[in-house]
């Protein structure tokens, strides 16, 4: 039980700390930082569950008002801008993400890791991104306008994407080694 | 770790908390469905003023505070223009500021000790699931205390790596990270046992004494 509660709180604190190793930056000003790699390894390691309780205590801090989020962001304005989507689909991000690792014991630990970090922290994740910023985007609009296309909402969400498919590989090579160097670490498989 | 909260007392700080946060609920249900430039606007208007209120210093904060967004906003902006849509593209941009502006503004003028304690008025319920319902608080805790102290010891890790090797160390000195911190947890454990631990005791005495929190 205690140690329940110290995994989630000591992998919220790394999803805090990746945000504050330095971005890269692509080509046309979009920043890459780590701390979504961060979300991944939570779920990869801790399994569903606890993987999104931590995802879950950073939200809170981020709703606190704490600048937790990379680039000392924070606050309740996140929660209510375009990519409140983002920030809120962290959670199911890091609960499939170890779901995956918990559930496809067949598959080796890099792959069940990577494999979920790509259904959890990108398809679930910009699923729900882009329908957030697509219902933002679309509310209360008078009937002579013109909607935006979900598929126009995926458009401008995607040159994300290849930055974290990075990181779910990433995300693989890690908890292998964590897996191959300490068996009993991965609670997810434990 | 510090919280964004301005330091400085203002009017807007000797509101309650409960009541900026609901006040704040109801404005942004009241402003989502708005689609016209006057009402979005409005919601800027008030946001500035608010904001303006409490002075240089904190406007310069919130107006930094709306960085992040604005890519998305100017990408928006410009499709619209491209569409030749003015008024829809000014709605989503006005939306934009004032929700978050209003947000942020709450975030501004209330100090952390009196959201966590709104945190544990609102976790009461857990008892009722057989948790106490300070677990959120001492979570927050902890964590706080812990951010400083991983940060720290990634800064190190990061160093030795330097020392050793002319490349960046960029994400391999994650996986070392994630183990000193697995035993970091084993440990924090173990303290937290050792003063009671994080089960409710309802009807000790020495219930306040049992919970380590705070330290």
């Amino acid at each position: 039980m205690e140690r329940n509660l110290t995994l989630i709180v000591l992998f919220s604190a790394l999803i805090v700390v990746l945000g504050l190793v330095p971005a890269i930056l692509l080509g046309f000003g979009v920043p890459i930082t780590m701390q979504s790699l961060g979300v991944m390894l939570a779920g990869a390691v801790l399994g569903s569950w606890r993987g999104a309780l931590a995802v879950l205590l950073v939200q809170g801090l981020v709703a606190l008002g704490l600048p937790v989020l990379a680039g000392g962001r924070g606050g309740l304005g996140i929660f209510v801008g375009p990519t409140a989507g983002f920030l809120i689909g962290w959670l199911p991000a890091a609960f499939v993400t170890g779901l995956v690792v918990e559930r496809i014991r067949a598959l080796p630990v890099s792959v069940a890791a990577g494999l979920g970090a790509v259904l959890g922290g990108i398809g679930v994740l910009y699923t729900l991104g882009i329908v957030g910023f697509w219902l933002f985007k679309n509310a209360g609009i008078g009937p002579e306008d013109t909607p935006m296309s979900l598929w126009s909402a995926t458009l401008i969400m995607a040159p994300f994407i290849p930055g974290d498919l990075v990181k779910a590989v990433l995300a693989g090579m890690i908890a292998r080694t964590i897996a191959r160097y300490r068996p009993s670490a991965l609670i997810a498989r434990a | 770790m510090l919280s964004l909260a301005l330091p400085q007392r203002s009017w807007a700080h000797r509101l309650p908390a409960s009541l900026k946060f609901a006040v704040l609920a109801i404005l942004m249900l009241g402003l989502m469905p708005l689609g016209t430039v006057t009402g979005q606007g409005a919601g800027v208007a008030l946001a500035a003023g608010l904001v303006a209120s409490l002075g240089w210093q904190a406007s310069v904060i919130a107006l930094r505070a709306l960085r992040p967004v604005m890519w998305i906003v100017a990408v928006i902006v410009a499709w619209h223009l491209w569409q030749g849509e003015l008024r829809q593209g000014a709605v989503f941009g006005l939306r934009v500021v004032a929700m978050m502006g209003l947000a942020n503004f709450v975030t501004l003028t209330t100090p952390l000790p009196e959201i966590i304690a709104l945190v544990e008025r609102m976790a009461q319920p857990l008892a009722r699931l057989g948790l106490s319902p300070r677990l959120p608080a001492l979570a927050v805790g902890l964590v706080l205390r812990f951010i400083p102290e991983l940060r720290a010891r990634h800064a190190e890790m990061t160093d030795a790596w330097r020392a050793r090797s002319p490349r960046r160390a960029r994400t391999k000195i994650i996986a070392p990270l994630a183990f000193s911190l697995l035993d970091d947890a084993d440990r924090l454990a173990e303290a937290l046992r050792a003063r009671g631990g994080i089960a409710p005791v309802p009807t000790a005495p020495l219930a306040e004494e049992r919970h380590p929190y705070g330290t």
